[in-house]
């Protein structure tokens, strides 16, 4: 995978608002490679300024200082709508517009650059997600959450794109829905030859879907690691920390279940 | 008041006026606020400004915003020349239109502010541009709330509009204005209830309209959009017809003037001539509409001229007075004074008989004595006349409290005890039919008032017209037109429209 060509490369990225700087507080300013092809998850508390670094990808957000490439070009100087195009953008409130049916939703980023997507496309893209192609003539709010976050996924790979961005995509749905839309978004990403940046505060989902995580504290990088070397402890002390929490949910979950099983020997 | 069936038919003219004023009204508000909104959502301080200047309009009453318009556009006369019109539709519509704008701009404001920050997030995250998020997104989410403003918009309009008669617009206020001051209360409910109506209706389609597009159901909307549309087109074709070159001829707001109006009027008729009456102006509006020739004829008064336009605070005598305003009207607004009509209606103080007999008051100068008990009722302009400046300073009247009554309701007032003295006028019926007493004026504070024939100057010499109206000169006493306006001002079974006593007087005056 280290062989092929980065798709996308932040260049010593800074983001300023007024006086607060999000990315990049060292001074320093973040740099960072991703290969094409891989899944890499983005974790960090509130405020560290994974979410901004995100938008920096498809100029949601502008650098105040540093470039961010796609495809080796500079992101700033390509007209958003087709960037847009090309780079699906997934996030935690999901938006969809309330006026369109769930076809107009998956088929609007075509539609802005002249394309019509036709049903048998759009009924492609709801099996993809997983869902009923019946629900296309479907308005968002007789959808549930769930549904809802799979046609914003539908959405985002409508057009095709290079490259899904996903901002704290799951944040809002059930563990149930959250765990079984997480392994959809997987396998769509190797089915489809997919390159996945995912922002997510919790280390367990970034762990378990990833196959590379980032960990940025403070508006810098502090941890660059798989998931396996993470585990095994590397990554420093902010990266352990995060990696602590399930870690030990996990390990109380077994310390129970054996108690659990204990107990039932004594009654039996 | 089985006589508003007979009235309604009559009106189709004012609702069509009442219908083309109030939704061009709308539709300018709507081609302001809508943009202004959108520059708005945008900017923290424009929508700070905009709507802080459209509350500031709102807070003006609707009757004050008109009559603002009038010297306003006077004034921009030097700017744009003297074909700019001053009075009729486009005072009207400018004030119509920002009394509309604060619903429809406050309300699309709120919507965009309202919006779903996701929603929006997507629209850029989709790859939409500045405009696409606005077309495709923001205005069709916002349109509901919006139809909601133009909605409240719509029914303050259609109702505001009715004072739109008082600068000369024909509207459904005729009606209700003219009935208010020959108190025919068939002729105001008539009004009332059309443009009641009317505003229900508007309402109620463009509730269609708000409920389609929140429904999503085209069919909706735009069934409802086409019957708006007809109806206004409607109201505009009934309205193309309209002659261009007809005499207009104004009333101000009391019964006196109607009748002339309505006299003035029939003798231009009968000589072939088509005419248009704009009742119930304002007294400052119509010397000032004429000179601009807004208004080709009206009957005014020299005590009001030299007073309020000569400025004079003298009193040269009656027919010193009449030749100056004769010679300073050509002089200075090309206007012409046919002549004087033969009656006065000069301001003149009246008393209850009772209460004259019983306080011992017969004269300005008795009243004096025992003012400061009194309550004095004078019509809405009396206590900012000089004449009352003046007969104040000529006996040192102060009295205990004054009141504004509109010129019909002084009457009552005298009578209910609500007045004890009101500034009555010598023409009016109600003096001797209420039997008052008129407090003489030793003193000759009080200036006359000689009805005139007053020519725009776009008619000034029209010789066709100058002969139909020549025959009035001279001809009306005092004695008829105090008939006359009683005849119009009484409640019992004599009481007739100004038309009737029109006819009547121009019989009594053998023309």
């Amino acid at each position: 995978m280290d062989l092929r060509a980065p798709l996308l490369r932040f260049d010593s990225v800074i983001c300023r608002f007024g006086e607060v700087t999000a990315v990049g507080a060292s001074g320093a300013g973040v740099s960072c490679a991703i290969a094409a092809g891989s899944f890499v998850a983005l974790v960090g508390a509130s405020g560290s300024g994974k979410s901004t670094l995100l938008k920096t990808v498809n100029t949601l957000v502008s650098p105040s200082e540093g470039r961010v490439l796609f495809g080796g070009e500079d992101v700033a100087g390509l007209p958003p709508a087709r960037l847009r195009r090309r780079v699906g953008y997934v996030f935690q409130s999901i938006g969809l517009f309330p006026h369109f049916s769930v076809a107009e939703n998956i088929a609007i980023g075509p539609r802005l650059t002249g394309d019509k997507l036709p049903p048998a496309r759009i009924a492609e893209l709801l099996a993809l997600v997983e869902l009923d192609p019946a629900l296309a003539s479907r308005m968002p709010d007789e959808l549930s959450g769930g549904q809802r976050q799979r046609v914003g996924v539908a959405r985002a790979l409508a057009g095709e794109p290079e490259l899904l961005i996903m901002d704290e995509p799951f944040g809002a749905l059930d563990p149930l829905t959250r765990a079984a839309l997480g392994n959809t978004v997987r396998e769509l990403h190797t089915r489809l030859g997919l390159t996945t940046v995912m922002v997510t505060h919790d280390m367990a989902e970034a762990l378990l879907l990833a196959d590379r995580v980032l960990v940025m504290d403070k508006g810098a990088l502090v941890a660059d690691a798989t998931p396996q070397a993470l585990l095994a402890g590397a990554g420093g002390a902010v990266a352990q920390r995060l990696v602590a929490v399930p870690r030990e949910q996990a390990e109380r979950l077994a310390a129970m279940e054996s108690l659990g099983e204990g107990s039932g020997e004594e009654r039996g | 008041m089985g006589d508003i069936w007979d009235i309604l038919p009559g009106l189709g003219d004012k609702l069509a006026a009442h219908v083309v004023l109030s939704a061009s009204a709308i539709g300018l508000a709507m081609l302001i606020a809508l943009p202004l909104a959108v520059w708005a959502s945008r900017s923290a301080i424009v929508s700070r400004l905009a709507l802080s200047l459209a509350s500031l309009v709102q807070t003006i009453p609707a009757l004050a915003l008109l009559a603002l318009f009038f010297p306003l556009l006077l004034s921009l006369r030097a700017v744009f020349g003297p074909g700019l019109p001053t009075l009729g539709f486009l005072p009207a519509l400018m004030a119509l239109t920002l009394y509309a704008l604060l619903p429809i701009l406050r309300n699309a404001v709120t919507a965009q502010a309202n919006l779903d920050p996701g929603v929006l997030e997507a629209a850029d995250g989709v790859g939409m541009t500045r405009w696409q998020k606005l077309v495709l997104v923001e205005a069709p989410l916002s349109a509901p709330f919006i139809m909601a403003g133009i909605r409240t918009a719509s029914v303050w309009t259609i109702g505001a509009a009715t004072l739109a008669t008082t600068i000369g617009q024909p509207s459904l206020g005729d009606p209700i204005f003219a009935g208010l001051q020959t108190q025919n209360w068939a002729l105001v409910l008539a009004g009332c209830l059309v443009s009641a109506g009317l505003a229900l209706v508007a309402d109620w389609l463009l509730w269609w309209i708000e409920r389609g597009i929140d429904e999503r159901k085209r069919w909706k909307w735009a069934a409802a959009l086409l019957a708006v549309v007809a109806g206004v087109a409607a109201a505009l074709a009934s309205q193309s017809g309209s002659d261009e070159r007809r005499i207009v001829i104004a009333s101000k707001q009391f019964s006196e003037q109607y009748i002339l109006a309505q006299l003035i009027g029939a003798r231009l008729e009968a000589a072939g001539y088509a005419v248009e009456y704009r009742d119930g102006l304002g007294s400052a509006v119509v010397h000032s509409a004429v000179a601009a020739s807004s208004i080709d004829i009206s009957v005014d008064y020299t005590g009001t001229i030299w007073t309020n336009y000569l400025n004079r605070t003298d009193n040269p005598g009656r027919e010193a007075m009449y030749e100056t305003i004769r010679d300073w009207e050509l002089r200075e607004n090309k206007v012409r004074v046919l002549g004087r009509l033969g009656f006065e209606n000069a301001y003149a103080f009246a008393m209850r008989q009772d209460r004259s007999a019983e306080l011992g008051v017969t004269s300005l100068a008795d009243l004096a004595a025992v003012a400061p008990r009194l309550t004095v009722g004078g019509d809405p302009e009396f206590f900012e006349r000089p004449e009352w400046i003046n007969v104040r300073d000529a006996y040192g009247l102060r009295f205990a409290r004054s009141r504004n009554f509109a010129p019909t309701f002084m009457y009552n007032a005298l009578a209910s005890g609500e007045a004890d003295v009101i500034s009555a006028y010598t023409s009016d019926g109600r003096i001797a039919a209420d039997k008052l007493v008129v407090l003489a004026d030793p003193e000759g504070a009080l200036p006359s008032y000689d009805a005139m024939l007053m020519l725009s100057p776009r008619i000034a010499q029209n010789k066709g017209v100058i002969a139909a109206l020549e025959p009035l000169i001279g001809a009306i006493s005092v004695e008829a037109m105090r008939e006359a306006n009683l005849a119009v001002d009484r409640e019992d079974a004599g009481k007739r429209t100004p038309k009737q006593a029109a006819q009547e007087l121009a019989k009594k005056a053998g023309l």
